[in-house]
């Protein structure tokens, strides 16, 4: 017998424990070439085996080889759940079991000597969401009808860029009594309220960014849906770039500049300008905190787009060089507005915080009337990797601080006049419309997703600690990874076809709400159509309380 | 729900006209209360035309407070008439204590001074007034401005027609434009500030309807002028965004429908004007109105208009004759006082135009 040592890993002290049923196993070994993390292995067991030959007991025992599969004790090879193995197993005989006693936070750090990194959202979720609690409660009855949502019209857009208050409109009357536009006004763009949101072209595999900028096409040409995607912070493929579906995409920039070398290359060959800048600043899911892109997802692809070796890609905190709110105005606000001649909307994305209302006034009392929008992302947002300390323990949930921005531009008369778009965990239980809707009530113009999109594409993750692994490039679905073999798992097709069925899903919800309440355009602050439960949701949100 | 109407003539037209216009739409509203305002006046207040006339309800108390802040403002009482009333037991009317209607001499420094500034002094003096009475309850001031008369008041508009005589034609009391409603905010409290025809500056409006945008609404009128008060009526908010649109921004009416129904943007896109149009239904997309109503409006130069809402779910229709115009939520008052006009004459305005009256009665219908 070995001596026992209590500090050696089993599968009992990880998050998952994989339940391996021997006597169904049939050996074809499609979980271990399907498990991406090598969490199990094939291994040989010395079986007794005990048996009777005769007409009479007459009991033998043998001992005998016999091939199983294992679960591997090495946090390194952790299993995290991902239940792929239970997927490709024709006989039931394997799938991994939640480990309530699992001591892997405390072994992880102690073997590692290093922070858990991890993707997915925040996994330390203690109450009912705000967004349900709330109920859209101002349901139009006889003198003001409902409207129809199958029959009536809708206008389901929302403006990207920077309004100018109405006396600021260079507008003069010609002889005919008629307004005459004098001069140019900032670019707005009006856009479906939901934006898929920055996923780069490194936290996806090149499939699963295809597959969305595939479906995002597909709703703006076929479906009449002017649907955008942000590239995320990692450029886009030049092809891209020179084609005409670069309207469709809003171009990001982040602290770490990574793609724009490209970008700015192909600027003279553009025959379409993009959709938007978006200016990163921060991100909900891991406030305070640079993008992470670690090596082993650098392919050859994204070393090209983003002209970068293979190595660990950070993006800095913050960006270098800017020191204040005006500085950020007049830097790079101004000078993105000019790289494209002031014909393309600029705005910016910080994380929510506590101090989220100041920054927003000082962009809403911007005298250059070019900041084109304020995208503000709660703590429940997705990320590709960030260490867990930063996804689990900080940041700052988005209804509130929407509200509280929308209020604070009311209060100075200024709402609407930067676009507040608003994310971070909105249809985290699969409904987004009904979260979206909630959110512009409270005073969003509209909306961006990320995580959700890649749920339609087949994420098996969730906010109970299960696969979480966008980080390893190890992705078992095909979707954060950038090996072929994994990624090939993923149908290009098949993916877009989902996105699209869902935002086409989605429409006809937003119209089921809008429709009820008798508005026929966004109902953008329209808080009194809202009503909560919860006294203090209602108070802090000043909406109505009912019971 | 509402009915309004409007009459619009040549002459001078008593109010009697408008309590029969409004008389037979009876089953639609709830005899309530009974409004109006009048433009263009004749009768004894056709002499002076150029002088602020103060329309008020009000207590002996409230009166008093009225005339000291006006006498020491300024101004400088030249007309005051005091209706006559009829109060005969049984009849339905909340009625006040005092019905003020004076015209009032501008304080000297103001006599040859640029109307706009006049026009700025009336608004201050109507608020201050209106903030002093408020507060305790003392009197409700409707109206302090030339050539326009309000009357508000509580209870049966046939009542009310009897108490202050208005049944009864003359040639005293008499304006060229008319606006009334017979029904009290009955959605909420029983406020007289909040019965519609509402007055800001030249401007009247009043409307049947819902106003689903009121709190964008509201939200976005609070900080945009120091008139836009009260908000006892989401009603209000039309004729707040109309004097905006039309006095503010000096914007032709003609665009007042595009901001409060703005064109969907599919059909924005097919206009020549579609960067205006634009950059107006974004810029003030907080005062759009969204719900069913219909609105009629005077403008300072009292060109009488009205218009509906963009799905067309609450009726209006134009009656006329030579000397007449007449606007009502319902054909039947119409032909209760215009008997004898051509009715294949008349406009069933649609969704998506405004139909406007000037001072000739020349009829012009603006397709948005």
């Amino acid at each position: 017998m070995e001596t026992m040592k209590v500090q050696n890993v089993t599968p009992n002290d990880m998050p998952w424990k994989v339940k391996y049923d021997a006597s169904r196993c049939t050996l074809c070994g499609s979980c271990v070439s399907a498990c991406s993390f090598r969490a199990i292995e094939c291994k040989v067991e010395r079986r007794r085996m005990v048996f009777s030959e005769g007409d009479l007991p007459e009991p033998k025992q043998r001992f005998s080889a016999v091939p199983v599969i294992r679960q591997v004790k090495d946090v390194r090879h952790y299993c995290r759940g991902c239940g792929i193995c239970e997927k490709v197993c024709p006989n039931d005989a394997i799938a991994p079991q939640r480990n309530p006693d699992t001591r892997h936070p405390i072994l992880s750090r102690c073997l590692g000597g290093d922070s858990i990194k991890r993707g997915g959202r925040k996994n330390l979720e203690a109450s009912i969401r705000t967004l349900d609690k709330l109920r859209v409660g101002r349901i139009s009855q006889m003198t003001d009808p409902s409207l129809d949502a199958q029959r009536h019209t809708f206008d389901m857009l929302a403006p990207f860029g920077r309004i100018l208050p109405a006396k600021a409109l260079p507008f003069s009357l010609d002889s005919q009594n008629l307004l005459q536009v004098e001069a140019t006004m900032p670019p707005v763009r009006w856009i479906y309220p939901v934006i898929i949101g920055d996923m780069s072209i490194g936290a996806l595999s090149w499939r699963m960014w295809e597959a969305v900028a595939m479906a995002v096409a597909y709703l703006n040409e076929e479906c009449g849906m002017p649907v955008r995607m942000c590239s995320g912070e990692g450029g886009v493929p030049v092809r891209l770039l020179k084609s005409r579906y670069l309207k469709y995409m809003i171009l990001q920039i982040a602290s770490g500049h990574f793609g724009w070398n490209r970008i700015v290359k192909a600027m003279p060959h553009m025959v379409e300008d993009p959709a938007g800048i978006l200016i990163k600043i921060g991100q909900g899911a891991k406030p305070g905190d640079g993008g992470l892109l670690q090596a082993n997802k650098v392919a050859d692809h994204i070393q090209e787009i983003r002209g970068v070796p293979k190595a660990d890609l950070l993006s800095p905190p913050n960006h270098q060089g800017l020191y204040s709110i005006e500085e950020s105005v007049q830097k790079m606000f101004l000078s993105f507005n000019a790289a494209f001649k002031f014909r393309v909307p600029v705005a910016i994305k910080v994380a929510a915080s506590a101090t989220s209302v100041s920054v927003f006034n000082n962009l809403v009392r911007d005298p250059y009337n070019i900041v084109g929008g304020f995208f503000l992302d709660g703590i429940d947002g997705g990320t590709g990797a960030a260490h867990e300390v930063s996804l689990d323990h900080t940041g700052h949930p988005i209804v509130s601080k929407l509200r509280d921005c929308y209020l604070a531009a009311v209060n100075q008369g200024r709402q609407g006049q930067i676009p507040l778009w608003a994310a971070g965990g909105l249809g985290k239980t699969g409904d987004l419309a009904a979260d979206a809707f909630k959110m512009i009530a409270l005073g969003a113009s509209g909306v961006f997703t990320g995580k959700l999109v890649l749920q339609m594409a087949g994420c098996v993750g969730n906010d109970l600690g299960r696969c979480n692994a966008c980080n390893t490039g190890l992705c078992p679905v095909g979707i954060t990874t950038q090996e072929p073999a994994l990624v090939h798992r993923l149908d290009v097709d098949r993916v877009a076809q989902n996105i699209v069925n869902y935002f086409l899903a989605m429409d006809t919800e937003f119209k089921k709400l809008m429709a009820p309440i008798g508005n026929s355009s966004l109902p953008v602050g329209r808080s009194d159509a809202l009503i909560s439960t919860d006294k203090a949701v209602a108070d802090q949100l000043d909406i109505q309380y009912v019971c | 729900m509402c009915r309004i109407g409007a009459i619009k003539s040549l002459n001078y037209v008593h109010p009697s006209l408008a309590l029969k216009l409004m008389e037979s739409q009876q089953k639609g509203h709830d005899n309530s209360g009974f409004a109006m305002i009048m433009h263009d006046l004749g009768g004894r207040f056709e002499s002076y035309k150029h002088l602020p006339t103060l329309s008020m309800a009000c207590t002996d108390e409230g009166l008093k407070r009225a005339e000291d802040m006006l006498h020491e403002a300024g101004f400088q009482r030249v007309m005051q008439w005091v209706p006559e009333t009829d109060p005969q037991p049984g009849l339905d009317i909340h009625a006040m204590p005092n019905y003020v209607f004076q015209t009032f001499d501008y304080p000297k420094y103001y006599r040859k001074g640029e109307p706009k500034d006049k026009e700025e002094l009336l608004l201050d003096m109507r608020l201050q007034l209106r903030k002093a009475l408020e507060q305790d309850e003392q009197g409700f001031v409707y109206s302090f401005w030339p050539d326009v008369v309000t009357l508000k008041e509580i209870g049966d508009p046939r009542d009310i027609g009897t108490y202050f005589k208005l049944w009864e034609p003359d040639d005293k009391f008499t304006a060229k434009v008319i606006t009334a409603q017979c029904r009290q905010n009955t959605n909420y409290d029983i406020v007289r500030y909040a019965a519609h025809p509402f007055f800001l500056q030249g401007y009247t409006a009043l409307a049947n309807g819902e106003n689903t945008f009121y709190l964008k609404n509201v939200e976005a009128q609070r900080n945009l002028h120091r008139g836009y008060i009260g908000f006892e009526s989401d009603s209000q908010c039309f004729l707040y965004t109309l004097h905006y649109v039309h006095r503010e921004l000096c914007w032709p009416l003609r665009y007042y429908k595009h901001v409060v129904t703005p064109l969907p943007f599919s059909e924005l896109d097919r206009r020549e004007d579609k960067e205006q149009l634009l950059a107006m239904r974004q810029s003030l997309a907080n005062l759009e109105i969204n719900g069913p109503n219909t609105i009629i409006g005077v403008l300072p130069d009292f060109t009488l208009f009205t218009c509906c809402d963009a799905k067309k779910l609450r009726p209006v229709v134009v009656g006329r004759t030579d000397e007449t115009v007449v606007i009502s939520s319902e054909v039947c008052g119409i032909n209760d006082i215009l008997p004898d006009r051509d009715w294949e004459t008349d406009i069933y305005p649609h969704e998506r135009e405004i139909v406007a009256i000037d001072n000739s009665l020349e009829v012009q219908r603006w397709r948005q």
